[in-house]
């Protein structure tokens, strides 16, 4: 549909054409092909929504009490072929309405890898999509470019008509990435991922934010999004690698600090382990990583030895943590390896980074062997696997 | 004093929680304490307290009760809309580099508590208050099942109110959205006492509603008169029954959310925390299976509020009776399945997406059968336009457009670019306002005769009406705009100067739904004063069907002086058809429930409690705790529960009426 059809159905807009409308014209195929939902579903509903409002104006007037020609009829108050008709109207739009939401959510469903670039072009298999993490902090986006190694603060760009595979995680509290010129909005969220798949059709500059109210520096939580040609988006690559600065871990927990309306920040080198370190929340030396645990959880988990596992928490990045009432904060410490004499987390330790629950296809078991319920409840870990 | 002492005494309570850097706020409490102490003055120089103590604060009247709930609603509505024009004027300013005049700390409490007062503290008191107000007399019952723990349930809502309020002067409120999420209102990112005045507000609050519900089902279950089976009930009473199951189903899920909550703050769980296996994502679940059903534990009785005025002002009988009964069922049903499209955001897989997002849709099939059975009440009717019928028609045309655009919000995909925006705001204001506030003033302008005896003015009424309507779509008609530029809600400040002059006008809108308010009180003062000329003798003012219309207007103490009998389902248009004859001999004494004042006692205490733990203090606490058991455990032994109202005291009554109803001949 094109820009000048859709303000052809706001009448508000020609008032005002100077306002951007950004979620009726989209300049992502995505943000498009919901926007045609929007639509779609507005002119549908409206095919009972005007005559309803019209017969309520119409039956409000002929009926008024000084108009004694209309018909009176005080005890009529049943027809059953009205009832099948006030009962069945509506259930064939929601009918259509349903068939419409089952295919368009799983369409569309954020998780799902894109088919096309637009509507009549298809994803050329060859070319790998674009992968950018992003992490939702206190109060600025983090954007990690992992195939050109480099970084970004509340700046984010891609190639036009290149598919675009977000990864997206919090450091704190939730937020929702969300850029209404690309794609609809998903939460951020700590320790968990979630992920968007997207595509920008016109190159050009658009708002990004959080879409979700996270603390004091909720509204300076905006970035812009750069949809850029091939060329633009090296030379935009170049630039952030020449900026220097790299992006260790000692950086990022000095990054995470609550801080508002940052600006744009580009780190020329970033820690490759990093993303999956801010997900498992074990940037900070010495804590385990959640996928570690999970994985020994999985194993049938440490018994009452894990309960010894954790350490005082001494450093944390919020002035006050701990109940009144209850223990002091304590962390779960991550386990020695000869790499890590410390308790070092690090990248050796392969596990499954890809939180399952949240794809919604239920828990994909890692790879280990399954649990025997016995050995479950007598704690003891299964014999196989070792 | 040493600071442990002090720290023992006051728990974290200090000099420094008073808001004493907020000139806005020490204005606001300057004000309020002005007026107080006004009120107050002119309560002890009038000689009131002995009265109100006796005839109101201790009552086990369901109709006194109703009429107080009322008055929670209405003062509570000033403060949370007091809260609105804050957030309008902020979101007008802050533009070009503009502040505006909110700071974050600020206004994030604004935004916080305008929801948490306008659910619970307005929408919820309305809405109980006319159902505990007509709801008996529907039923042509005397009272309800349990008096005294309507009472109790009454004062318990207060306690909740009056720790919100408490929040403004003493510490400050949630700064984290109506709904508190974690991990944001956990004890890492919330350490202040905001958090802790939410939580036991709303637990105090809650156990009122929960314990009203539970009232109000054994009401309609057990006392209706001889003759009325359940589908001869009145629509209202039926769109309570169902209010108050879910009520009853879905309060405990918020007190023990809530509950757990606590438990993470106070004693170091992990229940919503990131780390140590926490999820915050159960929270954003359980609180909104609370949260879906509220919006129809608030919309449903507003429903039941439309049907019976447009049968009465249609001087018809409701089209389709069964099917109204049943799609009122239905949305009950339904409301527990629907929740996830709350947050369909939250990254759940397309099926599960999918699932919730057609339950809604289906929802809106049963919510248009009844509009069309007011359609077609209207239908071959003669309809006339008092206030209540006004806000009716009203209701139709809004409440339509809010449902569209809620089915909308219902489809995920199209969700993931509206969801968090204003036009989601846009949306539940128009169903909320457009809903239940429209419905609760339709309601107040149609029993206010029952209650009090004379009408409420029309001239005031109707500038009030005219200015809702009006700035109600001013008001939310740019934030639907606003919402399709990708505008989300709960900013405080903006940068791109083209959205000014849509916060400008919803300013407007917002100001004349102020000036709606004002003509509303307005309405009530003139009204008073003419309450000679507005005056209805008949007990019937608007040629009415149901029960409450039987008796006289304000009704007697007992209410019915002989229980009802009911054949049909406009029992009083039933009765009048028939050439009813009211009975003037045979009177009996009637046995009714004795006034106590251990509701009030209980739910101060419980109050007090609250205050405790939000500030650490513990004795305090714990005192009235035991206290609270004490108290509770003592009024097992108060054996006067119950009185007689002599033959000679009904006599009288039904005298007075029969002279009243000859002179009025």
């Amino acid at each position: 549909m094109s820009r000048l059809k859709i303000l052809a159905l706001l009448p508000l807009a020609a008032a005002l054409s100077g306002c951007d409308y950004v979620v009726l014209a989209p300049a992502g195929d995505i943000a498009a092909q919901q926007r045609d939902l929007v639509i779609i579903s507005t002119v549908l509903m409206l095919l009972i929504v005007v005559p309803v409002m019209a017969l309520t104006v119409l039956f409000a007037w002929r009926y008024r009490q000084s108009n004694t020609s209309a018909r009176y009829e005080p005890e009529w108050d049943h027809s059953t072929k009205l009832e099948l008709v006030i009962w069945s109207a509506p259930l064939l739009i929601i009918v259509c309405l349903g068939a419409l939401t089952w295919m368009g959510t799983h369409l569309l469903d954020p998780y799902r890898t894109l088919g096309r670039i637009k509507a009549e072009q298809a994803v050329d298999q060859s070319r790998a999509p674009l992968e950018v993490d992003v992490v939702a902090l206190d109060w600025k986006w983090l954007f990690i470019y992992p195939d050109y190694g480099i970084a970004t603060v509340n700046d984010l760009a891609a190639p036009v008509d290149r598919p675009i595979k977000f990864r997206i995680t919090a450091s704190s509290v939730m937020n929702s990435f969300y850029i209404p010129a690309l794609a609809g909005q998903i939460y951020a969220m700590p320790g968990m991922e979630t992920k968007l798949h997207a595509v920008v059709n016109h190159a050009g500059t658009y708002k990004g934010f959080s879409a979700n109210y996270s603390g004091a520096g909720f509204s300076g939580m905006r970035f812009n999004f750069q949809g850029l040609d091939d060329k633009a988006f090296d030379a935009w690559v170049a630039q952030a690698k020449s900026a220097g600065g790299s992006l260790g871990r000692a950086e990022y927990l000095k990054l995470e600090k609550p801080s508002e309306n940052e600006p744009v920040r580009r780190y020329g080198t970033v820690d490759s382990d990093l993303y999956r370190l801010i997900l498992n929340m074990c940037v900070e030396t010495g804590k385990m990583c959640q996928s570690e645990m999970m994985a020994i959880d999985a194993k049938g988990g440490r018994g009452h030895e894990g309960l010894n596992n954790t350490l005082p928490l001494t450093y944390d990045k919020y002035a006050r943590r701990g109940t009144p009432l209850g223990p002091e904060p304590t962390f779960v410490a991550g386990t020695c390896t000869p790499d890590a004499p410390q308790g070092q987390t690090t990248a050796s330790i392969k596990a499954p980074t890809d939180i399952a629950p949240l794809t919604g296809a239920g828990l994909k078991r890692p790879t280990f062997t399954p649990l025997k319920s016995s050995s479950f409840f007598l704690g003891q870990r299964p014999k196989s696997d070792s | 004093m040493s600071p442990d002492l002090l720290k023992l005494i006051f728990g974290r309570l200090g000099l420094e929680s008073l808001p004493l850097h907020e000139p806005i706020v020490v204005g606001t409490f300057a004000v309020v304490a002005l007026g107080g102490a006004t009120l107050l003055a002119g309560l002890t120089y009038f000689r009131l307290w002995g009265y109100l103590w006796r005839e109101w604060f201790t009552t086990v009247d369901h109709k006194r009760i109703g009429i107080m709930y009322m008055i929670l609603g209405i003062v509570m509505l000033l403060r949370g809309f007091a809260d609105a024009l804050m957030m309008r004027g902020q979101q007008m300013l802050a533009f070009g580099g503009s502040e505006g005049y909110l700071n974050a700390h600020h206004y994030d409490q604004v935004f916080t508590a305008h929801g948490v007062i306008m659910i619970f503290f307005v929408a919820m008191p309305l809405v109980t208050g006319l159902m505990n107000y007509v709801v008996p007399l529907q039923i042509g019952a005397r009272d309800v099942s349990f008096p005294f723990l309507n009472n109790f349930s009454f004062w318990m809502t207060v306690g909740g109110a009056v720790l919100v309020m408490a929040s403004l002067f003493i510490g400050e409120f949630a700064r984290t959205g109506w709904l508190a999420y974690p991990p944001l209102s956990n004890i890492g990112y919330s350490p202040d006492v905001g958090v802790d005045y939410y939580i036991w507000a709303l637990q105090v609050a809650g156990v009122g509603t929960t314990l009203s519900g539970i009232n109000l089902i054994c009401t309609i279950v057990k006392l209706r008169c001889p003759g009325m089976t359940m589908m001869k009930m009145p629509v209202f009473t039926w769109t309570s029954l169902c209010t108050n199951i879910l009520i009853v189903a879905s309060f405990p899920v918020l007190t023990v959310v809530l509950a757990l909550l606590s438990l993470d703050r106070y004693v170091g769980t992990n229940f919503f925390t990131n780390d140590f296996g926490g999820s915050p994502m159960m929270y954003v679940n359980l609180i909104w299976i609370w949260g879906h059903p509220e919006v129809y534990i608030l919309v449903l009785p507003a429903f039941g509020i439309f049907s019976e005025v447009t049968s009465t002002f249609s001087g018809k009988r409701l089209f389709g009776y069964t099917s109204m009964v049943y799609a009122t069922v239905v949305i009950t049903i339904l409301s527990y399945l629907v929740w996830l499209h709350h947050f369909f955001t939250m990254g759940s897989g397309a099926s599960v997406n999918s699932f919730f997002g057609i339950t809604t849709m289906i929802i809106s099939i049963p919510t248009g059968a009844k509009m069309f059975n007011w359609l077609f009440t209207m239908y071959r009717g003669r309809i006339r336009y008092e206030l209540p019928m006004m806000w009716t028609i009203a209701f139709m045309l809004t409440f339509v457009l809010g449902g569209m655009t809620g089915v909308l919000l219902a489809v995920p995909p199209a969700d993931f670019v509206l969801h968090n925006s204003l036009f989601l705001i846009a949306h539940f204001h128009n169903v909320i306002i457009g809903g239940v506030v429209f419905g609760a003033f339709a309601g107040i302008n149609y029993w206010f005769p029952k209650a009090f005896g004379f009408k409420l003015d029309v001239f005031w009424g109707k500038l009030s009406f005219w200015f809702w309507v009006v700035g109600f779509y001013l008001a939310f008609m740019p934030l639907y705009v606003l919402g399709l530029m990708g505008v989300t809600r709960r900013l405080r400040v903006f940068d791109d100067p083209s959205l000014q002059i849509w916060f400008v006008i919803a300013a407007i809108g917002a100001f004349l739904v102020f000036l709606g308010i004002l003509s509303m009180l307005m309405q009530f003062a003139v009204s008073l004063l003419k309450r000679e000329q507005l005056k209805d003798v008949t007990g019937d003012p608007w040629d009415a069907r149901t029960l409450e219309w039987a008796t006289s207007s304000p009704p007697p103490d007992y209410n019915f002086a002989f229980t009802p009998v009911v054949h049909d389902n406009d029992a009083w248009w039933d009765m009048k058809k028939r050439g009813y004859q009211r009975p003037l001999t045979g009177f009996k004494p009637i046995h009714m429930p004795s006034s106590t004042g251990t509701g009030v006692i209980l739910a101060g205490l419980a109050t007090a409690m609250g205050f405790g733990l939000i500030w650490y203090i513990w004795w305090l606490a714990a005192a009235s705790f035991l206290a609270m058991l004490v108290v509770g455990i003592g009024h097992t032994f108060n054996y006067h529960r119950d009185f007689d109202i002599p033959a000679e005291d009904v006599i009288r009554t039904e005298d007075a009426r029969t002279k009243l109803l000859a002179g009025a001949k």
